[in-house]
């Protein structure tokens, strides 16, 4: 049984048939759509480039598995071995690959109830937002992540007024470099930024029109997108005795810890990476959900040991006003980046992270090939960050 | 089995030169080159290259 239909348990659900896994399988997810690509949601789709059509992940019509969409898990009984839907189905398992990713975090003042807010993790999400956004509306930002800058360029390139609030930084997990690099970007695009800030209060009854920030600031707006950050989604497994913080904690197989035959893997999971010493970590990228997919599975068919240890270099990439941000490791974790090829002035180098003199990630805008290097350094586990914590 | 990049599809991300190195790279033109035949343990890591590509334009075929 995979609960999660998304990247993550569509590569669970590949790899069990892949190992020779013939039992049955079924895959459940909330969304009624076979698995879907989320990072065009941002950018091409909402856009208008792409369809809805054209974002299927590849391999989700093929692999044998029996789909249950449009059903939430609701609850897990670990005894009994049993999922409970929201529908009310209860559905027996003998082994479970736990899939269910992260939500939207909200903020108590800017309920998406309200006509004009707006969160972005779904097709429709991207669809309902992109439908306003052909009115060259003034769009807020609240957050400035990476969706909250993709958005923030898409909506620009869309002819849209953008402003941006947010209490950290621009990327903030990508390190202060970056951070001040980007915002540069955003200022050079138009976009008003309002960093180190929040939401005081919410102008508008019967729909969203407007801020007022904590320093006073009036901001009158059309729409507002909340993006600041996600969840883990782990409220269906509250009391079915797994060990939840901040994610489905794991062992270093991915495999939940303290239950026989239960893994976790994607946004969900919670464990620790050996290629950054034992303090366990989350990680939303899309890179990670391919790769810990496939692994959870490895774990559920062949239990956790030394052959199934899942020691990624995690990577992620961000495109938006026109180039490429990448990155290979962990530099969030930095306390010194320094540039070592390129230029900052034309916002095209490679920077090194280190922490404690020890490399923990590199980082680059415009030169992928600069961070092959560092990406082998990291997988020879040459350096690893002492007591690494991503607590987020 | 065969590599198939799908240039039209590819990106550059480069994200398979940072899974398979001894498969795909990067030429001085910034162009990916990659070895067209591969077998054995260089055939499962370019189905890992494969896998996260994030256009999925690579294809391993038998």
């Amino acid at each position: 049984m995979v609960v999660g239909a998304s990247l993550a348990g569509l590569r669970a659900a590949e790899r069990l048939r892949k190992e020779g896994f013939r039992g049955e399988l079924i895959v459940m997810g909330s969304e009624e759509h076979l698995p879907y690509d989320r990072p065009p949601l941002s950018k091409e789709l909402l856009k208008g480039e792409r369809e809805a059509g054209d974002i299927a992940l590849r391999g989700g019509a093929e692999v044998d598995a029996e789909w249950l969409l449009g059903e939430t898990a609701a609850g897990l009984d670990l005894s009994a071995r049993v999922i409970r839907t929201e529908s009310g189905r209860a559905l027996s398992f003998d082994g479970l690959v736990i899939a269910t990713g992260s939500a939207p975090r909200r903020l108590p003042n800017l309920d998406p109830e309200l006509p004009g807010i707006f969160e972005l993790r779904t097709l429709e999400h991207s669809l309902e937002l992109r439908t306003h956004l052909r009115r060259s509306p003034h769009l807020l930002v609240v957050g400035c992540g990476f969706i909250g800058v993709e958005v923030a360029s898409t909506a620009r390139a869309l002819g849209a007024e953008v402003t941006v609030v947010s209490l950290d930084p621009p990327l903030a997990i990508a390190g202060e470099l970056i951070s001040g690099v980007c915002a540069a970007m955003l200022a050079d695009h138009g976009v008003n930024l309002h960093i180190g800030r929040t939401v005081a209060e919410v102008l508008g009854d019967d729909r969203f029109e407007g801020v007022v920030l904590d320093n006073g600031t009036r901001i009158e707006a059309d729409l507002a997108l909340v993006a600041v950050g996600a969840a883990p989604v782990t409220g269906w497994l509250e009391g079915s005795g797994l060990e939840l913080n901040n994610g489905v904690l794991c062992d270093s197989s991915c495999a939940a810890i303290g239950v026989e035959n239960v893994v976790a893997a994607g946004d969900v999971a919670r464990w620790p990476n050996p290629v950054f010493d034992s303090a366990p970590m989350r990680i939303e990228h899309w890179t990670n959900a391919v790769e810990q997919g496939s692994a959870a599975a490895l774990t559920l068919l062949n239990g956790s040991g030394p052959d199934t240890v899942y020691a990624p270099v995690p990577s992620f990439w961000s495109d938006h006003f026109g180039t490429r941000l990448q990155s290979v490791g962990l530099p969030a974790l930095a306390d010194e980046t320094t540039v070592v090829d390129g230029s900052l002035e034309e916002r095209r180098f490679v920077a090194a992270c280190r922490r404690d003199g020890r490399l923990v990630g590199a980082i680059t805008y415009g030169m992928p090939r600069g961070l092959l290097k560092y990406r082998l350094a990291l997988a020879r586990g040459e350096p690893s960050a002492p007591e690494a914590s991503l607590a987020s | 089995m065969r590599i198939i990049v799908d240039r039209d599809l590819c990106d550059l991300h480069g994200q398979c030169v940072l899974t398979a190195p001894d498969i795909f790279r990067f030429d001085d033109e910034g162009e990916l080159q990659y070895l067209p035949e591969v077998e054995g343990e260089m055939a499962a890591r370019a189905e890992s290259a494969a896998s996260v590509c994030p256009t999925g334009a690579i294809e391993i075929k038998p």
